[in-house]
Formats: structure tokens, sequence, C-alpha cells
């Protein structure tokens, strides 16, 4: 006979591995459909026209979020406007001009220091280096989230340039092209999937950033205009959700808010692989 | 024209350095001053951190082993769920299922820790209170689970890429003398991928140690030695729950806070670069 059934220790020891694995996964994707359900069911109920297009009103007694959904794209617009170009740079100075080999091990370790330092102290080092200056607005917040998200575009728009095939840019500088004309018109447009993934990272985590403008941009709801609003102090969803639901202890908008998050949480995750399918896609083509 | 344009770029490889000097360099300039007049020795070994009383004392040892038992609950509890969890996506789940986890733990990672707090102040909190017989459910031990939640996809996401970059070779060795899938699964592909394991479970560290409002909403926040049913105060949250209405030596304390946190994040980050390098390098 050639095959031997397994020992019982052997039969034991499968089966327990296997039943942790099993085990722990489901717990994980049981943890997963909870908090997904309990949100949904706790603040869409909660969710109203009214609540989504107007702001707090004292003297009626209700709360309204418009003011904080529009924060929260005001917020997301300047950081992107100014993160961008300088993420962007910083990775083509890293694939197409850097020659010290030394220089580029500190640029990558000091992005990654930048990506290990935890949001609140992004939130002080934002106190002391813009709201004492600009005093505590929009901006100082949206600032400090700069600094906090360079690491991310410039990771993905690093990946996605190493993909540039080399013979694009030999090719290109064959036909007489400089070195800033190949940048330009061959590798920039090579890399626009990575910009776009860095994108929509970025957004996803300045919606759920809170610690880092909970003392930098306040948390007053005023309904502004795009320039005057990060002139002045305002709360995004996340810190207008932190405040209803641990200061004022209204918890029917804090699930509202959750929920709205949730959804776009999710969406993000979504767009977010689906422009990967769709780049690799054409990729391969 | 040339030139210029390279300067411009080597201006902004170089933002990131100048942003981590400017950190580096801002929170030690603002920590330094408290802590010199309280006294190293008094401030990170005081017992008792009463900023707002009379005479005010400013220890925060309780911040510092409520940090430290804070994370180790949070590794204790995350990392093993995390761990069976990365090894049955890569190596036994069939792609369906896999690609719904996936998705699952990428939603994970992406719900902002407000609503993670929002959930543990009304589901876990009073849940404590009723399980355990205690009389305010905010506590550590709330904190410890909300965390461990909190640090599982960074653990499967980074375990599952290290344990997809074993060789096929080594499976296929194992599984031709006779080893059964589960044994070649934990005995060959997991020591193959410990470094890449190890690196998982130092950024959980990392996550945990720095998670800030989502600990403030589920665990009590007073200044207590830390206890499993106590409510205690990270150093996260001490810098948090006082840094709106603080000024004068009381605020310069929060930045020692701040400061003392950077250094065991900048340890953290160390650890991790090197766990990842001997990744890299097999």
């Amino acid at each position: 006979m050639l095959t031997k059934p397994l020992s019982k220790r052997r039969r034991a020891y499968g089966r327990l591995m296997r039943g942790l694995m099993v085990t722990c996964a489901g717990l994980t994707g049981a943890l997963v459909l909870f908090l997904l359900v309990y949100v949904m069911v706790r603040g869409v109920p909660n969710l109203s026209w009214e609540l989504l297009s107007t702001k707090p009103s004292y003297l009626t007694g209700r709360i309204g979020i418009l003011p904080d959904i529009l924060n929260t794209l005001y917020v997301v617009l300047a950081t992107l406007v100014i993160v961008l170009p300088l993420g962007v740079g910083a990775a083509i100075y890293l694939t197409e001009y850097a020659s010290n080999k030394k220089l580029v091990a500190v640029i990558e370790y000091a992005a990654e220091t930048l990506s290990g330092i935890p949001s609140i102290i992004y939130g002080l080092v934002g106190i002391l280096i813009f709201s004492n200056h600009m005093g505590t607005c929009l901006m100082a917040g949206a600032l400090t989230l700069v600094i906090m998200n360079l690491p991310t575009i410039m990771r993905t728009t690093q990946e996605s340039l190493k993909t540039v095939p080399q013979s694009y840019r030999e090719g290109a500088f064959g036909l007489g092209a400089g070195k800033w004309r190949v940048v330009r018109t061959v590798v920039l447009p090579g890399c626009v999937d990575g910009i776009i993934t860095g994108c929509i990272l970025s957004v996803g985590r300045i919606l759920g950033e809170s610690a880092a403008l909970l003392f930098t941009a306040g948390f007053a709801h005023a309904v502004n205009g795009l320039l005057t609003g990060l002139a002045t102090p305002g709360a995004t969803l996340t810190v207008a959700l932190y405040v209803y639901a641990k200061e004022q202890g209204e918890f029917g908008v804090a699930f509202a808010i959750a929920a709205i998050l949730m959804v776009l949480t999710l969406l993000i995750n979504l767009a977010a692989t689906l422009v990967q399918t769709c780049f690799a896609k054409r990729r391969s083509l | 024209m040339e030139r210029a344009i390279h300067g411009v770029f080597l201006l902004l490889g170089l933002i990131t350095v100048g942003c981590v000097l400017l950190i580096t360099v801002y929170l030690v300039i603002s920590g330094i001053p408290a802590i010199r007049k309280i006294g190293v020795g008094r401030f990170l070994f005081g017992t008792v951190w009463a900023s707002t009383a009379a005479e005010p004392q400013y220890g925060i040892l309780p911040f510092i082993l409520t940090s430290v038992y804070g994370t180790a609950g949070a590794i204790v509890i995350g990392v093993p769920i995390g761990f069976f969890t990365a090894v049955y996506l890569a190596k036994a789940a069939s792609p369906r299922v896999r690609q719904v986890m996936e998705g699952a733990v990428s939603l994970l990672s992406g719900i902002p820790s407000v609503v993670y707090g929002l959930v543990g102040m009304l589901v876990l909190v009073p849940g404590i209170r009723r399980l355990f017989g205690v009389p305010d459910g905010a506590s550590l031990l709330a904190a410890i689970i909300v965390l461990a939640v909190m640090i599982l996809p960074s653990i499967i996401k980074v375990s599952m890429t290290a344990l997809e970059a074993v060789p096929r070779e080594y499976e296929d060795a194992s599984l031709a003398l006779g080893a059964t899938p589960v044994e070649t699964w934990f005995r060959v592909s997991v020591p193959a991928a410990r470094s890449g394991i190890a690196a998982a479970v130092v950024l959980g560290v990392g996550r945990a140690i720095g998670e800030a409002m989502a600990v403030m909403m589920v665990a009590g926040n007073a200044p207590n030695m830390p206890g499993l049913f106590q409510s205690v105060r990270f150093l996260t949250t001490a810098v948090a729950s006082e840094m709106s209405y603080s000024s004068g030596l009381q605020q310069q304390a929060l930045f020692s806070i701040a400061l003392v946190l950077f250094l065991f994040i900048m340890l953290i980050n160390a650890t991790l670069n090197f766990f990842l390098k001997r990744n890299k390098e097999g």
C-alpha cells in the first residue's frame, strides 16, 4: 500500500489550524458586516433632506450638516490642489532626475517617516506651524493635511512612473528631446493612473481625518463660499460627528453622518479598484 | 532652462525631508521647556497628573503605561485574528471568497476612526458595563477592543503580501515530501514570511499607539493608572483632551507629551524599517 493514512496527531493539527483560520476569517468578515449594518440601521432613518440642506439653528433647536459637507469639500479641494504638484514633482525627481543614491534613500526614508506619524501629532504641529500664524481656519487644516498626504501621492506616482517603459524615454531622447520635454510629453502622461489612484486614496484619508483637523481648523458650523470658508474656522464631517457624539450627545445626527461617511468610504474603495483594473487592462493591451 | 527645471524638481523632492525636519524641530523646541521646568524624572515617572489643580502636578507615567498596556492588549487580541485571517486568505480561500474578503478588509481600513469611536461608545461601552457589572464601561478594555479592530486591516494586508511573496517552489517541495497543505502553510510558508509578518505586527503597534479620536470616545479620559476597567488616558488622548483650553505651563506640558509620543513612534518606525529591509533581502 503506497498511501498510509495520516497519523492521528497530524490530522488533529490540520483540523485545528483549519478551524482557527476559518474562525478568524469568519470573525473578521462578521465584524465588517456588523459595522456596516449597524451604522446603516442607526444612521439612515435619521437622514433627511432638511438635515442635509440646512445649517444648525439654536432658535429652532434644529441641526443641519450642510456647512460640514461644504467644509469637507473645501478641505479636500484645497489639500489636493496643493499636494498634487508637490507630491508628483517629488516623485518625478526621485525616478527621473535623481542620480545620488544616498539622497534618494534619505528622501524615501523621510516619506516613510511622514506616513508613520500619527494624526494627533500632525494636529499639534499644524497648530504650531500654521494656526499660530494664520489663525484657526480651514486653510490651516488643509495645509496640515498636505504634509500628511504628501507621502501617499508620492508613492503612488512613483509606482506608476516605474511602469513607464524605459524604451519610451530612450526613444524620445533619441529623437533629440530634452529631459524636461521627455518628462512632460512621455513620462507624465504615463503616470496618470498613479496620480488618480493617489488622489482617491488621499480623498479617503482626508474624509476620515479628525484629530489633525480638530485643533487646526476648529469646529464652527457656518455656510460660506469657498474662499471665505477657507479663511474661517469650520468643522468637516468627521469633526462634526465627534462634536455631536462626544460633546452634545446628539447620537442620531452622529449616526447619520457616520452612515454618509460609510457610503463615501465604500464608493472610494470601489473607485480605487475600478481605476486600478481599468488601467491594468489598458496597459496589457 | 533644463538646469532651472532640474533645480525645481530637486526642491520638490526635498520637501518631505524639510517637513520631517520641521516637525522634529518644532516638537523638540516646544516640548523641551516644560520638561526642564518640571524635571525629567518628575515628568516621566510622576504618577499624578493634575494640570488644573491649585498646585499643578505633571506626571505622565499613567499615560505612558496606559499607551503601552493598551497597545499590548490590542496586539494580543488583534494579531492572532489578523494572522490566521491572512493565512486563510493568502493560501486557503477560494478566489471568490478572497475577493469579497479583500473588499471587506479595505472597507475596514477606510472607516474613519470617529465612526469606530461612535460604535464603541454605543455598543462596547454599555456592553462592558452590563457584562462585567462595572459602574462605567468607558475603560481600558473598551479602548483595547476598538484598537484591536482598527489594527486588523494593516496586519492582514501586510501579512498577506508577505505570504504571497513566498516562492512557489518552497511549498511545492514541502507538498512533494508528503506534508499536507495545512502543514505546508504553517511550517514552510509562514516561517519564510516571518520578517513580513513581524513588519505587520510592528505596523499595528504604530497604528495603535498613535490612534487618538476613537480612543478618546471610549476610554473615559480620567488620568488614572491603567487597570482593565479603569477610566484611562493614553498619550494621544492626554494631548487631545486638554489642548483646546490649555495655556502656559499646562500647554507646554502637552507639547512635551507629544514629544514623548513622537519618540515612541520614531523607535517603532526604525524597527519597522529593519523588518521591511530584512523581508526584502529574503
